[in-house]
């Protein structure tokens, strides 16, 4: 009696070790290494437009460009995702199943809308001899912005596999982990989007 | 023993942030987004203190953002990525700063003004 009670309270602690040791906080903290890796990559990006912002080879300049009303739309649908993710992440705490994926799949139509948005622009640039090859300038606004861009749109697959397996796997540890280090990218390219309609259109414009 | 449990229990309510401060954090961004675009496109804001004026805005939201959407701060779990984070900033001033400062005298030390493609190769 005496023995099995011990080696109960033995195996719960051990128990409860193992959970508070593998929560994936590791993995979540090497995936934080990462991005941070990232924003270096978006710094040198950012560095280079700020050197080249004026470098228009007599080309379009950003206040003949930039449609500020337009670029606030973008900067709207990308805000709105990064919240709808924290709903998502919330109601991943709360073990409720289909909500995550309501709130993912919301996540998944603003992030699309807001790509979208950005590749009409991108071609409405182009269509008007203002490609990545007219100037320094441009040059290295697509190089940034659509360095942006890409990484979104690496976020919307990441979005749909993680969609895809929450609803084959459930919230077990493995998804739970991998939602916590999509809900971090995903936060994050909302950082880099501050900087980009700070730096690059608002600034553009003046 | 239950001490150590509700400190475990709030430090992890502040990594994973609660409804309240999603809201808290959406509103104040979009308050800030709202207050950038506002200042270049109403015209109201004074020409040389434009540039500042964003930036200080931009700084504030990426805070804010940072607090509670990232949920970084100073408990004991958020410690170690802040610390990488503030190191990364470091780095991030050090190259945009040094760039833009380096290639600015470059500019204005080594290059005559506003050459433009056509006289450049005029001087051929």
């Amino acid at each position: 009696m005496n023995i099995s009670v011990t080696s109960i309270s033995v195996a719960r602690a051990r128990h409860e070790h193992d959970s508070a040791h593998d929560d994936g906080s590791m993995t979540v903290l090497g995936f934080w290494i990462y991005l941070m890796s990232d924003c270096l990559i978006f710094s040198c990006l950012f560095a280079t437009f700020g050197v080249l912002a004026e470098s228009t080879a007599g080309g379009p300049s950003g206040r003949e460009l930039f449609d500020l009303p337009y670029v606030a739309g973008e900067t709207l649908l990308l805000l709105i995702s990064s919240f709808t993710f924290g709903i998502a992440v919330l109601n991943m705490h709360a073990k409720r199943k289909h909500n995550v994926i309501a709130w993912l799949a919301i996540t998944f139509l603003f992030g699309a809308g807001f790509i979208a948005m950005e590749l009409r622009e991108f071609a409405y640039l182009i269509s008007e001899g203002a490609g990545p090859s007219r100037s320094a300038f441009l040059s290295a606004y697509f190089t940034l912005v659509g360095t942006h861009g890409l990484h979104v749109t690496v976020g919307l697959l990441w979005l749909a596999v993680m969609m895809h397996q929450t609803v084959y796997f459930g919230l077990d540890d493995v998804v739970r982990r991998r939602l916590a280090c999509l809900s971090l990218f995903w936060h994050f390219l909302d950082l880099i989007w501050i900087c980009v309609f700070t730096f690059v259109y608002l600034r553009g414009v003046l | 023993m239950s001490g150590t449990h509700a400190s475990t229990h709030n430090s992890h309510k502040a990594s994973h942030g609660s409804l309240k401060s999603y809201i808290t954090g959406f509103g104040l961004s979009l308050v800030l987004t709202a207050l950038s675009f506002g200042a270049v496109m109403s015209g109201l804001v004074p020409h040389d203190m434009i540039l500042g004026a964003l930036t200080i805005l931009a700084i504030v939201q990426l805070l804010v953002q940072l607090m509670f959407f990232l949920h970084l701060g100073a408990a004991p779990e958020q410690r170690n990525n802040t610390v990488i984070f503030v190191l990364t900033m470091l780095l991030i001033a050090t190259i945009v700063a040094g760039s833009l400062w380096v290639m600015h005298n470059a500019n204005v030390n080594m290059m005559s003004t506003q050459l433009t493609p056509e006289r450049a190769m005029s001087k051929d």
